[in-house]
């Protein structure tokens, strides 16, 4: 065997052959009554679905929404988090005080905060919004004092000899050489951001693929269930890919 | 050993005044005041922001109210066993792609991009297959703790020394010697890791599906105060929550060794 065969078209094609494979089992044993079709849709059911699901549920409006809702998020865990993040890092007693407390929140199920984000702010996309920004908070504070911190002493001395202004000295050389561990950082609160923000559109049955999902198990259709479910995945997995691929650029030595 | 101890003592009481010790307990006490002060200001609807006394006491009869320990049974029941079925399930994933390269290659991109997926979208799916009651939370709890420790486990298998490796086959162990006597020791911190993160997202998935549709466990008792717009409680249970929740995390990475910080 060839190392290009044994290294790229193998695995790939074990993967994807098996998907396939087990899709038609699945189509296989729900047509002969082995599998209750009434729990389970046929694969090619649920793949023909996805024209409906298009084009009678609005779903690039909906996905503009949660799009929408997952920025204005993501645009406030990069702002605060990252502020705060610096204020950590240049006070030590207050990062020493209170990185376990950031710690701690990141490991803590704030989501479900959510019944009392919707006493304060409403059942609305406000609600939504701020669920994704707590989630997404802490791995960027965490990360950005990481990044900062681990800035070669070369490089400050450098700023330092050049006599460099503190906002100098945060704009040309701590950012840059803490951008890759802050992107690690902005990235990891992205995904939370979004989980929680379909997870909340669901929960709510408000705003857009999150509700979708909730909408189309209530009227129990089916397949279109399923559908959306893998849409949501697609979305989720392509927003992954890509925040990886940045993170990537970014990183040193690219 | 008189002077030895006196000096331990003012050591450990230097330890205690420490500026960062100050710093926090200012923190808290700023945070306290700052809250009593939004509840007496009347800026905010009332009740949203309780007095801290108000919630003190509901905090205490939640305490010594025996419907809350039924109720945290419930949902401790559902967690310990949707860890157990996905962790084992995790483990065992983790250890076969762990071990086997063409099978790493050929899968492990799926777990990799299902892992961050929003799992309570599965709830309805969970519905149709394990009913609404105990079956779809395990189930939920189960399915979210299952990529964390299948990923973690196998970045951990690929991590061991390979001279232990050699020293197993030097032996001539079989598989299940190898597994229980090389792979899993050489591989606590990963899978006691895996562990961790797979509890708290087994607890989110459990508690979410509670409170979605459920008529027991904790996600339930907060939608309730919800619904009844009981906001002391609300914030009553929400503290017992998030306390249990982080001590469990900080006793689980306890007994692996680890910080107790999510990596």
């Amino acid at each position: 065997m060839t190392p290009l065969l044994r290294d790229r078209i193998l695995p790939p094609a074990l993967g994807l052959g098996t998907l396939v494979a087990a899709l038609a089992a699945v189509e296989i044993l729900i047509r002969y009554g082995v599998i209750n079709g009434f729990i389970v849709p046929l694969p090619s059911d649920v793949a023909a679905s996805f024209g409906k699901v298009f084009t009678q549920e609005d779903i690039v409006n909906r996905f503009r929404l949660t799009f929408l809702e997952a920025l204005a998020a993501g645009n406030m865990i990069t702002v605060v988090g990252v502020l705060l993040g610096l204020l950590l890092y240049r006070v030590p007693l207050l990062r020493r005080a209170t990185e376990t407390w950031v710690a701690a929140l990141a490991s803590a199920p704030t989501v479900l905060l959510y019944p009392l984000f919707l006493v304060i702010f409403g059942r609305n996309a406000s609600t939504i919004i701020m669920m994704g920004f707590v989630a997404g908070l802490p791995p960027v504070i965490l990360k950005t004092v990481e990044g900062l911190s681990g800035t070669r002493r070369v490089l400050i001395d450098v700023g330092r000899s050049l006599k460099l202004s503190a906002t100098q000295q945060f704009v040309k050389i701590l950012l840059p050489a803490a951008l890759p561990t802050i992107f690690v950082g902005i990235r990891l609160g992205l995904i939370f951001t979004l989980i929680n923000v379909v997870g909340v559109e669901f929960l709510i049955n408000f705003g857009g693929l999150g509700q979708l999902i909730s909408d189309l198990a209530e009227r129990y259709e089916l397949s279109e269930t399923y559908a959306a479910i893998c849409f949501v995945i697609l979305v989720s997995v392509m927003f992954f890919i890509i925040t990886e691929r940045i993170e990537r650029w970014l990183r040193p030595g690219n | 050993m008189a002077a030895t101890g006196q000096l331990n003592a003012a050591a450990a009481r230097a330890h205690l005044v420490q500026p960062v010790h100050l710093l926090r307990a200012a923190i808290i006490v700023a945070v306290l005041l700052v809250w009593e002060g939004l509840a007496l200001s009347g800026w905010l609807y009332r009740d949203v922001v309780p007095r801290l006394e108000v919630i003190a006491v509901a905090l205490w009869s939640l305490l010594v109210t025996p419907e809350f320990y039924v109720h945290l049974w419930v949902t401790v029941r559902e967690i310990v066993i949707g860890l157990a079925i996905g962790g084992l399930c995790g483990l065992v994933v983790g250890l076969v792609l762990g071990a086997n390269r063409l099978l790493a290659r050929a899968f492990e991109g799926y777990l990799y991009y299902l892992g961050p997926t929003p799992k309570i979208i599965f709830f309805p799916v969970m519905i149709m297959w394990f009913g609404v009651g105990f079956g779809s939370k395990i189930a939920m709890a189960a399915l979210s703790c299952f990529f964390p420790i299948a990923l973690s486990t196998a970045a951990g298998m690929r991590q061991i020394d390979k001279v232990l490796i050699r020293v197993g086959r030097s032996f001539r162990l079989d598989a299940w010697q190898m597994t229980t006597k090389i792979y899993l020791p050489a591989m606590r911190a990963p899978i006691i890791n895996g562990l961790r993160i797979g509890l708290g997202v087994a607890l989110i998935g459990a508690l979410l599906a509670e409170t979605r549709l459920s008529s027991q466990g904790i996600g339930f008792l907060v939608i309730q105060t919800y619904n009844v717009f009981d906001m002391p409680r609300m914030y009553a249970i929400l503290i017992a929550l998030f306390v249990l929740a982080i001590g469990a995390n900080a006793a689980i990475a306890k007994l692996g060794g680890l910080s107790s910080t999510r990596s």
